[in-house]
């Protein structure tokens, strides 16, 4: 038990040495850390937004929108493929959504199966290996088809909607300039978004909140003024509202063009040399606005963001060459926000934020500096406890209990872990676990000795029967560690992440480097008799 | 010489004492489930959901004044709390019917007002939760308590015998009952944190059981001829100087954190303080004398037979 071959020895040491030098970057300040070579471990604890100050968001997708537009997408594919299909147009009526599916009856029976074969060309099987399709398309009494989405292919287009909706809010974060955000995704329909450093998180929700859906719609000139007031659409149309200034306009439901081919917007001028907004498509885009333009001179149509009217121009010639502007009431800062949201795309669905916390910047170095005078005085007391009550077995405990501590942060380091106020006083948990184990091996020796065991026997059989009850104890831990990080959220998976890495360390500085120290001890001084 | 805090070959009678510690067990965990059934928790918004500002004022606001003024501003029942000291205020609001922006505003309405009315205040922490998400984090909560709960019942059963699980888990649910009890007398808010100790407290209290079962049944297994009762005297007794000890070293650190440390973890430190003590209680009077009503009996043991069931055998070790 006592003697330790030499390869055990150096394995022990190099580990400290290791847990040490991936501590160190803690210590030094981050202008150091950056002129140092790229060899030199260099990766420090992440610090909480509880700790450092900052915003973290939870965002909500609505699922069911993307339902919604996967019905809305159908009907339009149903429209064109069968208007485009092999063997000439395939003729139907009653083409709409009704509850789960699209459905339409085909007006010649003879042209069903047709338009069976035409609409199946369209899906696209989902989960490779089910063979199931994202669409299911079926005939129902005689010539009437409906395509239903399959559970299968709502989760995968749920799916790479949040892909997009991650990837479009980075873009708009990114654009204000806030420096490491986090954004990952949870669960089905979740979003969490964490930008350290950030007190005032409005303009962070402005930007995440909106949709940016921008499209252009003709304006329905003929729809009775009367009508459209008292919220009564013609056929074919719409009535949206403006996004600042009283009242409704009627516009056609379909759009002339969507916003999904932009490639830019910027901050321009209009001929007054106020603020507004330039866009410009891509080719495809560009031809597409160019011909729709062209099509209709002469008559008014209107700039949509999120189903609110900016503005409704007329249409004074065709506009070439893909690019345009948009004006109205803009400031420099809201034409700038309204350009972010056009160049940085739209989200595919809806974002709601169900959890928000800030937490200012006095606030997290307040914590901090209790935290740490806290967890140095917690130290030190269990410190002198130990060494009072356990002598020279005490200091070595001591001595274990510190280089436990620069494990946890060394082994923090590395792996990227985030501390986070629960997570010092896991810190300061760690503490009485590492020391419970060293009270165990000592009170263990204690009661060896006064069998009246000698002093090389009391310690082998207190070292060998505590850390059987040591592995007990810690694998139960651990166990509830995992179920806490498992189950846990938010401040119950940072305290989950430092208890784990502690109870791994601290078996091995209390037991292991305690055991080399003794060991040390006893084979250099051969003590006659054990103060302990 | 070092200090011994316990001394050497103490020979105290916990077995004794066990009807007084499960009336005192039964006492402590039917008071806990009444403070909870009438006063209840403080849940915060991690549970309720709803909106919180903490807010330093540059004097100790007039409380009264303060609530009447948040009132006035239409933003729903007001309710103050001091947070640490005089001149920190809780300040929890209901969330505002609508979307986000319906918070935003709440929240800015409520800053302009008090820095219109008393200056240099500062914002340290804005906190809202949805209803949905809270009812997520409780349900979340639960199951991570019933999980682990479970998961030690598991354990001790494999690694020792169903009656060690039992008797762990029910001076568990006593443990985590009491800081509950606790929590709803004092009348502190209940939020994450105090989650995240509890479990804590489980896997604290846990170690305790765990080392003094370890010891029962090394005794067990040493002493065949020995009853239960002296069995069980002798193994807490000889692992009391470590339960005191690790529970000294344990208590010495939280007190540092319940003193020194932040003001937001305040509740989290003083529920795992409490967890402690009541846990080592339970660990000494109530998980290892219960074996004894459950007919824990060594292995391999004809002697125990004669002697009549277990539970009736009370003698003195010596």
């Amino acid at each position: 038990m006592l003697g330790f071959p030499n390869w055990k020895v150096w394995t022990i040491l190099a580990t400290l040495v290791l847990g040490v030098i991936f501590a160190i970057p803690n210590f030094v300040p981050a202008s150091t850390l950056r002129s140092m070579p790229s060899f030199v471990p260099t990766g420090t604890l992440n610090l909480g937004l509880d700790l450092r100050g900052g915003s973290y968001m939870m965002l909500e997708a609505a699922t069911d929108d993307v339902r919604k537009q996967k019905l809305d997408s159908l009907e339009e594919t149903a429209r064109t493929e069968l208007a485009g299909a092999d063997g000439g147009p395939v003729k139907y009526r009653d083409l709409g959504i009704s509850g789960n599916a699209v459905s339409l009856t085909v007006t010649d029976p003879t042209t069903l199966d047709r338009a069976v074969e035409t609409l199946r060309k369209v899906t696209r099987p989902v989960g490779n290996l089910t063979g199931q399709r994202d669409v299911e398309i079926a005939v129902v009494d005689g010539n009437r088809v409906t395509m239903t989405p399959t559970d299968a292919g709502i989760t995968s287009a749920t799916n790479s909607a949040m892909e997009q909706e991650v990837e479009v809010i980075r873009r708009r974060i990114d654009e204000l300039g806030t420096r490491e955000p986090t954004i990952v995704r949870q669960g089905d329909n979740r979003v969490v978004v964490q930008v350290p450093g950030l007190q005032d998180p409005s303009a962070l929700k402005a930007l995440i909140g909106k949709t940016a859906k921008l499209e252009f719609k003709l304006v329905d000139t003929e729809a009775d003024p009367a009508e459209v007031a008292a919220g009564h659409a013609p056929a074919g149309s719409q009535i949206l509202p403006f996004a600042d200034q009283p009242g409704t306009v009627a516009v056609k439901r379909r759009a002339m063009i969507t916003g999904d081919q932009l490639v830019d917007s910027q901050v321009g001028q209009d001929d007054n040399g106020s603020p507004a907004v330039t866009f410009r498509f891509d080719a495809t885009g560009g031809r597409r606005f160019a011909k729709a333009t062209q099509e209709n001179v002469g008559k008014p149509f209107a700039i949509i963001l999120d189903n609110k009217v900016i503005s409704a121009p007329r249409i004074n010639g065709a506009i070439l060459g893909g690019s345009g502007i948009i004006t109205g009431n803009y400031t420099t800062a809201s034409a700038n926000q309204f350009a972010i949201l056009l160049r940085s795309g739209k989200l595919p669905v809806e974002l709601k934020i169900v959890e928000e916390r800030t937490v200012g910047p006095d606030l997290g170095a307040d914590s901090i500096r209790a935290g740490s005078l806290a967890a140095g005085t917690a130290v030190i007391a269990v410190a002198l406890l130990m060494i009072v009550t356990y002598g020279r077995f005490g200091v070595y405990s001591v001595i274990a209990l510190v280089l436990n501590m620069i494990l946890i942060i060394g082994v923090m380091s590395v792996v990227g872990a985030t501390l986070t106020l629960p997570g010092i006083a896991g810190l300061v948990l760690t503490i009485g676990a590492a020391v419970d184990a060293n009270v165990l091996i000592n009170e263990r020796i204690r009661e060896e000795q006064r069998k009246g065991r000698g002093v090389i026997a009391s310690v082998e059989v207190g070292f060998r029967d505590a850390t059987r009850t040591i592995w007990d104890a810690n694998s139960l831990n651990i166990i509830v560690a995992i179920i806490m990080f498992l189950f846990g959220s938010g401040p119950i998976k940072g305290f989950a992440v430092v208890l784990s890495i502690g109870i791994a360390t601290s078996v091995f500085t209390a037991v292991t480097v305690v055991r080399l120290m003794v060991s040390r001890w006893l084979t250099s001084a051969r003590p006659k008799a054990l103060a302990i | 010489m070092p200090l011994k805090i316990v001394p050497d070959n103490t020979n105290i009678g916990f077995v004794k004492l066990r009807y007084l510690a499960f009336a005192l067990t039964l006492l402590l965990t039917l008071g806990s489930i009444g403070l909870l059934a009438t006063r209840g928790l403080n849940l915060g918004v991690d549970f309720v959901g709803g909106l919180t500002m903490e807010v330093a004022f540059p004097s100790p606001p007039p409380l009264d004044r303060l609530r009447g003024e948040v009132g006035s501003l239409g933003v729903g029942d007001v309710s103050l709390q001091e947070f640490g000291n005089a001149r920190t205020i809780l300040i929890r609001l209901p969330l505002p019917p609508g979307d986000q922006a319906a918070v935003q505003r709440v929240v800015a309405k409520v800053q302009a007002d008090l820095k219109g009315k008393y200056g240099n205040v500062s914002f340290r922490r804005t906190e809202s939760v949805s209803g949905k998400v809270s009812q997520e984090l409780i349900r979340k909560g639960a199951l991570a308590v019933l999980l682990s709960m479970a998961a030690v019942a598991l354990f001790t059963w494999f690694r020792f015998e169903w009656h060690f699980g039992v008797s762990t888990v029910v001076a568990l649910v006593h443990d985590v009952t009491v800081t509950l009890g606790f929590f709803a007398l004092t009348h502190l808010e209940f939020d994450l944190n105090v989650v995240a100790a509890i479990l804590t407290i489980i896997g604290y209290s846990l170690n305790d059981k765990v080392v003094i079962d370890d010891r029962i049944r090394e005794n067990l297994r040493k002493y065949r001829q020995m009853d239960i009762g002296p069995i069980i005297d002798l193994s807490v007794n000889e692992t009391l100087p470590r339960t005191v000890m690790t529970s000294l070293a344990m208590i010495t650190a939280l007190t540092a954190m319940l003193l020194l440390g932040p003001d937001v973890i305040f509740g989290f430190t003083a529920a795992m303080l409490l967890g402690i003590v009541v846990g080592t209680y339970s660990s000494i009077f109530v998980s290892s004398s219960l074996l004894i009503a459950l007919g824990v009996k060594p292995k391999i043991e004809p002697l125990a037979k004669k002697t009549g069931p277990s539970i009736n055998v009370e003698r003195a070790r010596r």
